[in-house]
């Protein structure tokens, strides 16, 4: 019982991960048929917000130092900036494109950041303490968790309901909806496509910075790779639940979240290194068993 | 008014051009004769072999694999296995079937079953992927690419886990990378205006159109995708000889990302582009290693942080994707027109 409650919250809780990352790449794409490949690199750039730039081996904590009320804040904000910016730069200029053409594009951004990254701070992983007495554990029904796994799986729980409630009841998130829906037709009945998508770049940059300080917190290092292995699997969340749908790409990030931590307790201990392999290898039945996803948008369906 | 060239002309000019495009960089080779330039041009053969390996599936295609740098780890691998001497695989990769741990093959034969093996994984995997289409294609191209390196990075006694595979023996001499990168070239083109690849373009452009007219589209891709990764399994398996070494990060993200970019600078859909691209972004990439060194500007040594290399190809690669989308060679062949040379748009020839 407690083993499995053990198995439940980790589940949940990189689940909650893997669907903050997937809903930021969902909503882009919802909005502008854009696969976002630097999505990942946004995660990385939030977590070195934190730190001054320097190729030493030890992190000079900067942002990093102030407090909880300052700084959430302040790196939510670099990450609605840096996303709103790569629309304002790049994006915008390919609002005509083929989906392929951005993907290629948003590829080659995620490289130019990361290696700014790498240019200001050096490839090597620094350690940094942020929030450290999160990890201790908490005793819920006999079983210990970590209190920031409890912490991950309630803020998660509050983005996504704000989130919904912002989509539904605001005029904002009306406009948003229906821009995913039919892009043209929405522009023509008077919805601002340039506002629309930037206000999807900048919720999708928050939530990137939402995982990087998760992610920071858990780990306690920073590290330029640090948002890709994150990133891969939430794009992989956004193709199982169907490309555009958000509830799907929520569902999906649950349900790979919970298959990786199943396939770590249930794989055999000398096929347990090749975990990840199973987890895509399992996308790829998924896909071909559900070529449009599980939850296929109406809006996605090619029309002949 | 000269006369129209002939039909050989008119079919062969392409690859032809292109293969005297490397004669010319194995000229200059050998004229400077100096090793570390051998090793650059070396270089580029392997990337012109990798990148017309992604064309012949990405540009005939139009799906945007993000997989093939995976088929160059098998091939780069394949050939490790059977090139290493026996004493040294019997220590370092004891997991190996007995009959390869005990055999040696010659280099040329290595890369040859090197690229068969990756085609050979392509034909398998691609029956299952060539199903999908458009973005989910692309994307489970990634989720190969991921599988691929998780299982090479952790395979201890067969792959060596994360660790360097040495031994490799190394060819220094250009000669066998140039054969290697003609031989590409000539398939691809081959291929392109084979029967095959005339249905594949055609679905490109109109798939509900050549669908009605009886093309098969995922048969068509399936022949590409292990065409392409016959070529880019060669390629890997090249690289693995110009160093001698071989670790699975090396065939990871950062080697799909600089050969997507020669491809998409080059322009996708034609073989020129993928040729023209390999050579553009070599020169760039050469020139900002020599900055990185530091060069001696009027007394002082200045030198670019690492990194920029970088940097200065992701933005050159949005630039052309916002100034021309279709590339340095806008999508078209470079054919023989008689002199001088014209360009002609693929579409109006084919």
């Amino acid at each position: 019982m407690t083993a499995l409650l053990q198995i439940l919250f980790d589940a949940l809780s990189l689940g909650s991960l893997y669907a903050l990352g997937a809903i930021g790449i969902a909503l882009i794409f919802g909005v502008m048929r854009l696969v976002n490949f630097a999505h990942g690199d946004y995660i990385s750039f939030c977590v070195f917000a934190l730190l001054w730039p320097s190729i030493d081996a030890t992190a000079i904590v900067f942002a990093g130092q102030l407090p909880a009320y300052l700084l959430i804040p302040i790196i939510l904000a670099t990450g609605a900036c840096l996303s709103m910016l790569s629309e304002i730069l790049v994006f915008r200029r390919f609002r005509n494109a083929n989906p392929a053409t951005m993907m290629i594009a948003s590829f080659a951004l995620g490289f130019v950041i990361k290696y700014t990254l790498l240019m200001l701070f050096s490839s090597r992983p620094k350690s940094i303490d942020l929030w450290s007495e999160l990890a201790l554990p908490v005793e819920i029904l006999d079983a210990r968790i970590p209190l920031l796994q409890v912490i991950t799986i309630i803020i998660t729980m509050l983005i996504l309901a704000a989130l919904v409630a912002f989509l539904k009841r605001t005029r904002f998130g009306l406009e948003m909806r229906a821009a995913a829906e039919n892009f043209t037709m929405a522009r023509m009945l008077g919805v601002r496509a340039n506002a629309v998508i930037l206000l999807a770049f900048a919720i999708s940059g928050m939530l990137a910075a939402s995982i990087g300080l998760i992610l920071v917190t858990q780990t306690g290092t920073v590290d330029i790779q640090m948002g890709s292995s994150v990133m891969l699997v939430a794009f992989i969340a956004t193709v199982i639940g169907g490309l555009g749908s958000l509830p799907g790409a929520v569902v999906a990030g649950f349900l790979i979240g919970g298959i990786s931590v199943l396939m770590q307790v249930i794989l055999p201990l000398d096929v347990r290194p090749f975990r990840d392999a199973f987890v895509y290898g399992a996308v790829i039945v998924v896909l071909i068993w559900r070529p449009d996803g599980l939850f296929a948008p109406r809006s996605a369906k090619q029309r002949v | 008014m000269a006369e129209r060239p002939s039909i050989f002309m008119r079919t062969l000019s392409t690859p032809i051009i292109l293969i005297m495009v490397l004669v010319l960089f194995l000229a200059i080779a050998a004229l400077v004769n100096s090793g570390p330039f051998n090793q650059v041009v070396i270089d580029a053969m392997v990337k012109v072999t990798l990148v017309v390996g992604l064309y012949v599936f990405i540009g005939n295609s139009g799906v945007i694999s993000f997989g093939h740098i995976g088929f160059t780890c098998l091939g780069a691998y394949a050939t490790a296995w059977l090139t290493i001497p026996p004493m040294m695989k019997k220590m370092a990769l004891p997991g190996l079937p007995a009959l390869i741990l005990e055999t040696k093959l010659p280099f040329g034969i290595a890369i040859v079953l090197g690229g068969l093996f990756a085609a050979l994984f392509a034909l398998v995997v691609g029956k299952i992927l060539m199903r999908l289409s458009g973005i989910a294609a692309s994307i489970a191209t990634f989720a190969m690419l991921a599988v691929i390196n998780t299982v090479y990075s952790n395979w201890e006694r067969v792959t060596g886990a994360t660790s360097s595979v040495v031994g490799i023996p190394i060819v220094r001499v250009v000669w066998p990378y140039f054969l290697v990168a003609a031989a590409a070239i000539l398939i691809a083109h081959l291929y392109s205006i084979s029967r095959s690849g005339l249905a594949l373009r055609a679905a490109r452009d109109e798939a509900i159109a050549a669908s009605a007219s009886g093309v098969d589209i995922g048969r068509e891709r399936l022949i590409a995708f292990v065409i392409s990764a016959f070529i880019a399994g060669l390629g890997g398996a090249l690289s693995a000889h110009s160093v001698g070494v071989v670790t699975p990060d090396t065939f990871y993200l950062n080697l799909t990302f600089i050969c997507l970019s020669m491809l998409v600078v080059g322009g996708m859909n034609s073989l020129s582009g993928a040729v023209m691209g390999v050579v553009v972004l070599s020169i760039i990439i050469q020139v900002l290693r020599q900055f990185e060194k530091g060069v001696d500007i009027g007394g002082t040594i200045f030198a670019i942080p690492n990194g920029l290399q970088e940097i200065t190809i992701g933005i050159v690669m949005v630039v052309i994707l916002i100034a021309r989308p279709s590339g340095l060679t806008r999508n078209t062949e470079i054919v023989w027109r008689g002199w001088p040379l014209k360009r002609v748009s693929a579409a109006a020839e084919s």
